[in-house]
């Protein structure tokens, strides 16, 4: 147990790489969610049609080829090389925020119809009709999903490894499984402690959201149960 | 030198399809493995047995929260070595991506399991049926076909997730198109042909699983 210092501290170094890329990747997912998740609802079918490509692009292909595309092939294609660290971001951020736009989407489209038609009635502009009336309840209804999503980019960001990130999981794949052959049930057991408690993190953080975002309605949090489709 | 070249292309993609039937491969084992072992979990899930049932909790949500990456890597370098196992990159693979799906097609299962009203398993308890006739005859009838669509999406989820394996060595679609860019210094193609094979494959694919989900 002598060596157990030094694992610590080698996984300790990958820590912040893997914060930073899981932060970056959900401030771009939450972007491209929202953005992208009210083009699909645009009523002018090119402005959907063109945002659908962007939607089935990301979540038909391998969120792996993406990454290789990214760092190997952009380069060639405009003749700029992302930082590996950059690169591993957009991709987390483009990958996640195809599938959060469905959540958006899915979210909105949920909403009753009456009270669309209620926030019409009462003669509200298109713009307050969403600030007002359908996006605070669809808010409420996104955020559980997006919960998944977010935990699902955190594990994604494992994948950095590849490209030469120096975040948790290639500390422990390069550094410390060739130097402490004999105590890979330690090091391991800290990888998964690791991302153990970053994914409480984010569940922690997203159900004071939805606290805050049913209590504004004057509801209840509704908490579903995780996982039941991939999103 | 032109960014695409059809000939380049042309030539490297007999080694790609060739990949992509490890690739689908991997895909169908894969997905047999999580199918069967979601719906093991999930029964015994149901039974409540003391001490597995904590056991079992512990392990589906460890698995669901961590990445895959890091699974195969436990798996290949501290599980099999402390077993005294040398087992194939390829079952490695399989085995990873088939448990850790498991955990994900057993909460599926689980939601599907209750949804079948009580009143059913009442009348089998009435009819004092043996309990695998109530699983087999009564349970899994009705539930299993409700949640196939959520199953379908999550067999796409592990054909896109099997390029993670070549981490360890396995030759899949993005194994091959990095070997043929390393040959010849070109990445244009090979990686996206790479993603053409993906999305050709996978894009039909949801297509299915939503007409399922409609229809349903």
């Amino acid at each position: 147990m002598t060596t157990l210092p030094q694992i610590v501290s080698g996984l300790a170094q990958g820590i912040p790489f893997t914060v930073v890329a899981t932060v970056g990747g959900i401030a771009i997912t939450i972007v491209l969610s929202f953005v992208a998740g009210f083009l699909l609802l645009s009523p002018w079918r090119g402005v959907r049609f063109a945002t659908r490509i962007y939607v089935e692009g990301f979540r038909g292909t391998s969120e792996i080829v993406q990454l290789f595309w990214i760092y190997f092939v952009l380069p060639i294609l405009v003749g700029y090389q992302l930082v590996p660290l950059v690169a591993g971001i957009v991709v987390l951020g483009l990958n996640h925020g195809a599938y959060g736009a469905e959540i958006v989407r899915g979210a909105i489209r949920s909403v009753p119809r009456a009270q669309y038609e209620g926030a019409v009635a009462l003669s509200l502009t298109p713009a307050q009709r969403m600030r007002r009336v359908l996006f605070p309840q669809a808010l409420v209804e996104m955020l559980p999903p997006l919960n998944n999503l977010f935990i699902q980019l955190l594990k994604s960001s494992a994948i950095l490894a590849l490209i030469t990130v120096p975040e948790v999981t290639r500390q422990a794949r390069e550094v410390l499984i060739p130097n402490f052959g004999d105590a890979t049930f330690t090091i391991f057991g800290l990888v998964f402690l690791i991302y153990l408690v970053l994914a409480g993190l984010i569940t922690l953080v997203m159900r004071l959201l939805e606290r805050w975002a049913a209590r504004r309605l004057g509801r209840r949090p509704l908490r579903e149960r995780r996982v039941l489709e991939p999103v | 030198m032109p960014l695409w070249d059809w000939n380049y292309a042309w030539s490297i993609l007999p080694d790609l399809l060739l990949a992509l039937v490890t690739t689908i491969e991997i895909t169908i084992i894969g997905s047999v493995i999580a199918l069967v072992l979601g719906l093991v979990f999930a029964v015994l899930r149901r039974a409540r047995i003391p001490v597995l049932d904590q056991i079992l909790w512990a392990f589906i949500e460890v698995v669901r929260s961590t990445p895959l990456l890091v699974q195969v890597f436990f798996l290949a370098f501290a599980v099999l070595p402390a077993l005294g196992l040398q087992w194939s990159a390829f079952v490695i693979g399989v085995v990873a991506l088939g448990v850790h799906y498991a955990t994900y097609t057993s909460e599926v299962y689980r939601a599907g399991i209750e949804a079948v009203p009580v009143g059913q398993w009442e009348a089998a308890t009435a009819l004092s049926l043996p309990s695998t006739r109530v699983w087999i005859g009564v349970v899994l009838p009705q539930a299993v076909p409700r949640v196939l669509p959520a199953l379908g999406n999550y067999v796409i989820s592990m054909f896109k997730e099997a390029p993670l394996l070549l981490a360890i060595g396995v030759v899949e679609v993005v194994n091959a198109a990095r070997e043929a860019g390393s040959q010849t210094f070109r990445y244009v193609e090979p990686y996206t042909l790479a993603g053409v094979l993906f999305l050709l494959l996978s894009y039909p694919a949801s297509l299915l699983v939503r007409r399922l989900e409609r229809n349903r």
